[in-house]
């Protein structure tokens, strides 16, 4: 009888402790939603479990694809949005949204090439495209050679590797070369997929890197952190000042502090082929969209303070993870932007 | 006395037909609702994915159909390449899987020692619990390097050959229709023979047992005697491994090389139907997308028409054996 008596009233006061627990942790806590652009799903999952930690509120971010993150954010289903592409002023004006970059990323040439060391290669934007164009077939090609005299390059056939699955990285790799190239603007264009005139598609970086690992006399792009990460060849670039410059974050950076940030409305604007004598000139960011006036208030309030605290405290979480922070001049027309735009 | 205590007995019985008749009509409509569900869920699927395509699937007539322009930049899509790498991956497959699961499902039943049978029996349905993810992750990182180390030799020997040769010419990346068409000749074998296993173990023994009397060989018992009685069930599991074949998506992604570009040859990257809808649809929009949704669509018309095919072919084989 005593014991049958005890085991519910202990029950009680679990339940009850685990009631006031959750009623407790609801009442403090906000939890945002942000869905899109996969590219950056690792840091913006990185710094919201830091951010979790340091605030109690909750980033729930859903990589669900770039198109899909706008599709969400137009719906007014989510939070915020990221998108790998800009939209345009218009687009932005008709649904009252507005848009800022979060974080940057470099793109990277990547080969297998026996003989040939990882940064000992060189080219620039016109031999890329016509390298995916197909018109340049041969490592041995004499622009190829052109650029890098003192390498031994083999007589073999390129085997041009490409993305599979539509991406952010290949916008912005196609956007490159169509800045470069006019024959590739005419013939191929920009876009997350495009019609590849040459070569084999790999789902995701890590298809493509896993296609350059294994097939001899192979190109194609990655992003940085892969390249890094699956100690991929990658190539040296020729920027559009003429300098040669390797992928680092540092030049990576350059490519964000050259841009023309500020007469770009809505930062509307593509960070490849840009023109500082250090940029790295396949150099990417993707932006965050949010509602001018905001739909939640409370949560918006959140989205900003975490946007914040990864712009001011999370630079070493991206860097961990081979991102760029957005340089300081750009945080700051960030704020301004945020100020005079948006609702708060 | 015996007239007043029989008289409410037919009033019972005629009480508890009424109801059985209520509860049989009940029971009917239940059963009809359940089989009406399944053809509803197929029909909604299949017009909500024409509803989804219509802005691609009629575009131009019937330009999707046959085109093999894929130009998402221009909004130009034309479903040709897909179509070809789906049938062209799922017919090598059924050419590999279907002699060997033949191969196994005999030995299993005829020839094994009965000790073996559980074990190996076990091992291939294991093979069918695998998911399609690890086959594609082996796929690409075991046997496409193995098969780029014999595709020189491939293209040497096969190539030459007049016809065909076309068939077995071009680089040795190790991926492409021939890799595909092996990962899911592995996948399906494990379907088709358990399948052909478990109708060839229903032939009635003494039925074998005359033929062995009448002195045939064991290979004149299978081909005369098992294979007829066991015909339409074996045909059934072919076509169930090739319905799986049809519409894998995973595996084949990772070692089809997905190029929209048609090539004659079997070590040319291609692409399919299923695998061009996973690499794409995360970042469609539009157009885009609509035509991703019609691809989905035509994927149930090529299921549709090869399993029409299978019931032709079934109807054929039952009238020539005069049932």
């Amino acid at each position: 009888m005593l014991t049958s008596l005890k085991l519910p009233s202990r029950l009680g006061t679990l339940a009850f402790a685990v009631a006031a627990s959750l009623f407790g942790m609801t009442a403090q806590a906000t939890d945002i939603t942000g869905a899109g652009s996969s590219f950056v799903y690792p840091v913006i999952s990185k710094w919201s479990a830091a951010y979790a930690e340091k605030t109690g509120n909750h980033i729930n971010y859903q990589s669900i694809g770039s198109g899909g993150g706008i599709a969400q954010i137009k719906a007014g289903t989510v939070d915020f949005g990221a998108s790998d592409m800009p939209l345009k002023a218009e687009d932005l004006a008709k649904f009252g949204l507005g848009q800022f970059p979060d974080v940057i990323g470099g793109i990277v040439p990547a080969f297998n090439v026996s003989g040939v060391a990882a940064g000992s290669l060189v080219l620039d934007g016109p031999t890329l495209a016509d390298i995916y164009l197909g018109k340049i077939t041969m490592w041995n090609d004499p622009a190829i050679v052109k650029l890098n005299p003192s390498v031994h390059l083999p007589s073999s056939k390129i085997f041009v590797v490409h993305r599979s699955d539509g991406s952010g990285t290949t916008f912005n790799f196609t956007d490159y070369l169509s800045k470069v190239s006019t024959d590739w603007k005419s013939k191929v264009g920009e876009g997350t997929a495009v019609q590849w005139p040459t070569g084999i598609g790999g789902k995701g970086n890590e298809g493509v890197s896993a296609y350059i690992k294994q097939i001899p006399n192979s190109l194609g792009y990655v992003e940085y952190a892969y390249a890094v990460q699956n100690k991929l060849g990658y190539a040296k670039m020729k920027n559009a000042a003429g300098t040669v410059v390797e992928p680092t974050i540092a030049s990576f950076q350059a490519a964000a502090n050259t841009a023309d940030w500020k007469n770009a409305k809505d930062f509307n604007l593509l960070m490849t082929n840009a023109p500082g004598a250090d940029a790295w000139p396949i150099t990417a960011t993707s932006w965050v969209i949010m509602y001018k006036t905001p739909k939640n208030a409370a949560n918006t309030k959140v989205a900003f303070d975490f946007f914040k605290y990864a712009y001011e405290q999370g630079q070493d979480a991206a860097r961990a993870l081979d991102y760029v922070p957005l340089p300081a001049s750009l945080v700051q027309q960030i704020e301004a932007y945020w100020s005079s735009e948006y609702k708060q | 006395m015996s007239a007043t205590s029989a008289e409410p007995i037919p009033r019972d019985t005629e009480h508890r037909s009424r109801t059985d008749a209520r509860h049989d009509l009940f029971f009917r409509f239940l059963l009809r609702f359940c089989a009406m569900l399944v053809l509803a869920a197929l029909l909604g699927a299949a017009l909500s994915t024409l509803w989804g395509g219509r802005e691609v699937l009629f575009k131009d007539g019937f330009r999707f159909l046959f085109s093999s322009d894929w130009n998402p930049v221009e909004n130009q899509f034309g479903a040709l390449a897909p179509i070809v790498g789906t049938l062209v991956t799922s017919l090598i497959a059924l050419l590999l899987a279907v002699p060997v699961s033949f191969g196994i499902a005999l030995f299993l039943t005829e020839i094994a020692p009965r000790w073996m049978r559980g074990p190996v029996s076990a091992a291939i349905e294991l093979l069918a619990a695998i998911p399609s993810i690890i086959y594609g992750m082996w796929g690409l990182f075991v046997f496409v390097p193995f098969m780029a180390s014999i595709e020189p030799t491939l293209s040497d020997t096969l190539g030459n050959i007049p016809v065909i040769g076309a068939l077995f010419q071009g680089p040795p990346l190790g991926l492409g229709l021939l890799t595909a068409g092996i990962v899911l000749a592995v996948m399906i074998l494990p379907f088709i023979s358990s399948v052909m296993r478990e109708v060839f173990q229903t032939v009635p023994a003494r039925l074998k047992e005359s033929s062995y009397a009448l002195g045939s060989t064991t290979w004149e018992v299978v081909w005369d005697i098992v294979l007829p009685y066991t015909r339409s069930a074996v045909i059934g599991g072919i076509f169930l491994g090739l319905g799986r074949a049809l519409g894998e998506t995973m595996a084949v992604t990772f070692v089809l090389g997905n190029s929209y570009n048609l090539t004659a040859s079997l070590l040319m990257p291609g692409t399919s139907i299923s695998s061009s809808i996973a690499n794409e649809f995360n970042e469609a929009v539009g157009m885009h997308r609509s035509a991703l949704i019609a691809l989905g669509f035509l994927l149930f018309v090529v299921t549709f028409i090869v399993l029409l095919i299978a019931r032709f072919m079934l109807r054929q084989l039952q009238r020539k054996e005069g049932r």
